[in-house]
């Protein structure tokens, strides 16, 4: 495998404390200290080398649901996007609950060549929260962790069982956290925005609260719970109580709970409809100040593309979700470390090692030795966010238009260049 | 033949997709209108030639009605397409079936959905003027407008007043429209319900809050009953019908405490002996029946006006 030297940039690495002005060398497939004779050699002067991104809460929809997207457009949206490295969900079209479904996935990423992809397995045989899949199995098989996503696990007793079983294999449960009695026909946060335009509420409570069961039944049982996109100030509040008491529970929060609030329903565009739902202001200051402190362990897009004929509906039967991978940095760096909210050491953090962290990945650091995943970003960069130029297939984005300011540059996936801008 | 008036006060706007949008100034302009033409009809058919297209996607009698004779008083041919088995049903998007009716040549596009913001998203789509009959629990602005002309008519005026709306506030259009409208007007109103039927944040859109009907009956100038369906004790937010209208029922012994000129509205369908008792839906001050008259002048002004604008 060739050398690369990517010369000059400010090698940003929050896995070794790292911040400087300097080369890094990738000889066959690992970081390296020096090198000889590079075969291609980047010139990164003004450009931020970081270690690459990885998002652990992707939709990629194969199997079974390939009109909305696919693991090969996916895969290409997220090393546009910088990330080399993401975890897909497991409520795809045909659920992946086997572990004949869990090798399918790392299969067809395989295949594409680009991204590396670390399937979730779900945790109850056909999302249906009765009975455990075949969790072994699947971990076997190389599922990252498990969860139901969008299915959440109503039945404690359920949720106990699968904490305490898919510790045995030192796998996470991920839980989003919904109590589903509490959100019947929900489609936007429960509040005066949605008192006002006449949609059903989806309340705070209702994540909040099952975040505290969640918490419980970990340090109950001594597995490990990770909670996807957190959206309330009264669920940072549960996490932040349980990693003081020791419970093994991590957090996630995505870019669009990080930056937008319920005020931008005014209008009902489905462009601003997702689960859970954007908060309040107050709400999105809550999630940023414990991204900050670290009370949140990493950022992850919940990228969930659908097709654009089923986000023209009107917005109560139009479904939940927009698309992230190809939008996250640029929406991180410009509306949250540009505006001073967050560092730029955290927010790489935040997308290298934090979730690198979560799921037990030897990625999300530039450590000599370790394999060649790199992003080089361009901080100045400045771009139009124009939804007909993804690689995803989904096209509904709450971003649509807006100029942003830093993007991926170079993406290295195991010292190879998947993407170059 | 009476005209919307010329100059600031008439409408620029295309559609009437809530009171929400609504200028005071818009308020007045309509309003003014609707009561010149309730005093002399129109000489000349002012929108001769027009179409006017009713598509309900959800059951009503009395407005889709009004609006119809409204359009007709107008000039304006009627035609209504609401879906009962139609396309709708067969997976045809809202778009597309908007989109193909409008091809066929519509002045006017008279909607009611249960989906709220259903009539924003068509507004979209399409090019003839929308007009909101009621989406979801969002607005039914119509209603909100003969309601002020109602109550303008028997109180000698719209402003300064002290209105109560009694009811499932959490799933009323009407209560929303009527809310926007007091806003405006600097009126002064209070909802009263059962607290798992007053939706959060209410207090936001101007409403004071209350649990006490007989609380409100002894101050308030307007008593506007909504309706209760069925389907929301059936989904757990009260126990029963019965102790729905011992606490939140007009009832014939609440009638004795209201305010001298009080009047009591209900925008229909009203189910007596639930939320209202025959003695009030029938008696001295209920102003139920004039409501329903009004909706139709109300109606010609909202379509006289968006038909100019245009």
């Amino acid at each position: 495998m060739s050398s690369i030297l990517i010369k000059g940039g400010r090698i940003l690495d929050p896995s070794t404390g790292r911040d400087e002005t300097g080369d890094l060398w990738i000889v066959g497939g690992k970081i390296a200290k020096s090198g000889r004779k590079a075969a291609r050699t980047i010139d990164a002067k003004g450009m931020w080398v970081v270690p690459g991104l990885i998002d652990i809460h992707v939709h990629f929809r194969e199997p079974g649901g390939e009109a909305k997207e696919t693991i090969a457009d996916g895969c290409a949206a997220a090393v546009a996007g910088g990330f080399t490295s993401v975890a897909t969900m497991a409520n795809t079209g045909h659920p992946v609950e086997t572990a004949m479904a869990v090798r399918y996935v790392r299969d067809r990423a395989a295949e594409a060549g680009l991204a590396r992809v670390f399937p979730f397995g779900a945790v109850t045989k056909g999302l249906r929260g009765e009975e455990l899949a075949e969790i072994g199995l699947m971990a076997k098989a190389g599922a990252a962790g498990f969860s139901d996503d969008g299915h959440p696990v109503m039945n404690s007793e359920v949720m106990r069982r699968a904490l305490e079983y898919a510790a045995m294999f030192g796998k996470p449960v991920v839980s989003h956290c919904e109590d589903a009695h509490l959100t019947k026909g929900a489609a936007m946060n429960e509040g005066p925005v949605a008192t006002e335009l006449g949609l059903r509420g989806w309340p705070a409570v209702a994540e909040s609260a099952m975040a505290a069961r969640d918490a419980m039944l970990s340090r109950w049982t001594g597995g490990h719970v990770h909670i996807a996109h957190v959206s309330a100030k009264e669920t940072v509040e549960v996490i932040r109580a349980a990693k003081a008491a020791g419970a093994r529970v991590t957090a996630e929060a995505s870019p669009h709970h990080l930056t937008l609030d319920d005020q931008k329903l005014r209008g009902y565009d489905p462009r601003f409809k997702m689960n859970p739902p954007l908060r309040s202001a107050e709400d999105v200051q809550a999630v940023v100040a414990a991204l900050a402190d670290g009370t949140l362990d990493c950022i992850a897009s919940d990228h969930a593309p659908h097709g654009t004929e089923e986000k023209e509906q009107e917005f109560a039967a139009c479904p939940n979700g927009v698309v992230g991978l190809e939008t996250t940095l640029g929406v991180i760096l410009t509306d949250l470390v540009a505006e001073g909210k967050l560092t730029a050491n955290r927010a790489i953090e935040a997308m290298t090692v934090g979730p690198a962290r979560v799921l037990g990945l030897p990625h999300g650091t530039l450590a000599a030795g370790s394999a060649a995943d790199v992003t080089i970003i361009d901080p100045g960069r400045k771009w139009k966010v124009d939804p007909a130029k993804f690689r995803s297939r989904g096209r509904c984005t709450p971003w649509e238009g807006r100029t942003l300011k830093g993007a991926a540059a170079v993406t290295i996936v195991d010292g190879r260049i998947v993407f170059e801008s | 033949m009476a005209r919307p008036p010329k100059g600031p006060a008439a409408w620029t706007r295309r559609h009437l997709l809530g009171i929400r949008e609504l200028t005071r100034g818009d308020l007045d302009a309509v309003l003014s209108l609707a009561r010149k033409l309730k005093k002399t009809p129109p000489s000349a058919p002012p929108l001769k030639g027009r179409r006017l297209l009713t598509f309900f996607v959800e059951s009503s009698t009395r407005t889709k009605t009004s609006f119809g004779i409204a359009a007709r008083r107008l000039g304006a041919e009627v035609v209504d397409v609401s879906p009962v088995g139609s396309s709708l049903t067969k997976g045809e998007s809202l778009n597309d079936t908007a989109r193909t009716i409008e091809s066929m040549g519509v002045d006017f596009s008279v909607v009611r959905h249960p989906a709220s913001g259903a009539p924003h998203h068509i507004s979209k789509a399409v090019r003839s003027s929308v007009v909101n009959a009621g989406d979801g629990a969002n607005e039914h602005p119509t209603q909100a407008l003969l309601d002020l002309f109602t109550m303008e008519e028997h109180l000698g005026r719209s402003s300064g007043l002290r209105v109560a709306l009694v009811g499932d506030i959490l799933h009323s259009r009407v209560a929303r429209s009527n809310l926007w409208a007091h806003r405006l007007l600097g009126n002064d109103v209070t909802v009263v319900g059962p607290a798992t039927l007053i939706p959060r944040g209410i207090e936001e859109m101007g409403a004071t809050v209350t649990h006490d009907l007989d609380s409100v009956l002894g101050t308030h100038d307007v008593i506007m009953m909504l309706r209760l369906q069925l389907e929301r004790q059936q989904a757990g937010l009260f126990p029963s019908t019965a102790e729905y209208a011992r606490l939140f029922g007009l009832t014939r012994e609440r009638m004795s405490k209201l305010r001298k000129g009080a009047i009591v509205m209900h925008p229909g369908p009203m189910i007596r002996g639930w939320e209202i008792s025959s003695e009030a839906a029938d008696g001295q001050a209920s102003v139920i029946q004039d409501q329903v008259a009004n909706g139709v002048f109300v109606r010609m002004a909202v379509l006289m006006q968006l038909g100019d604008a245009r």
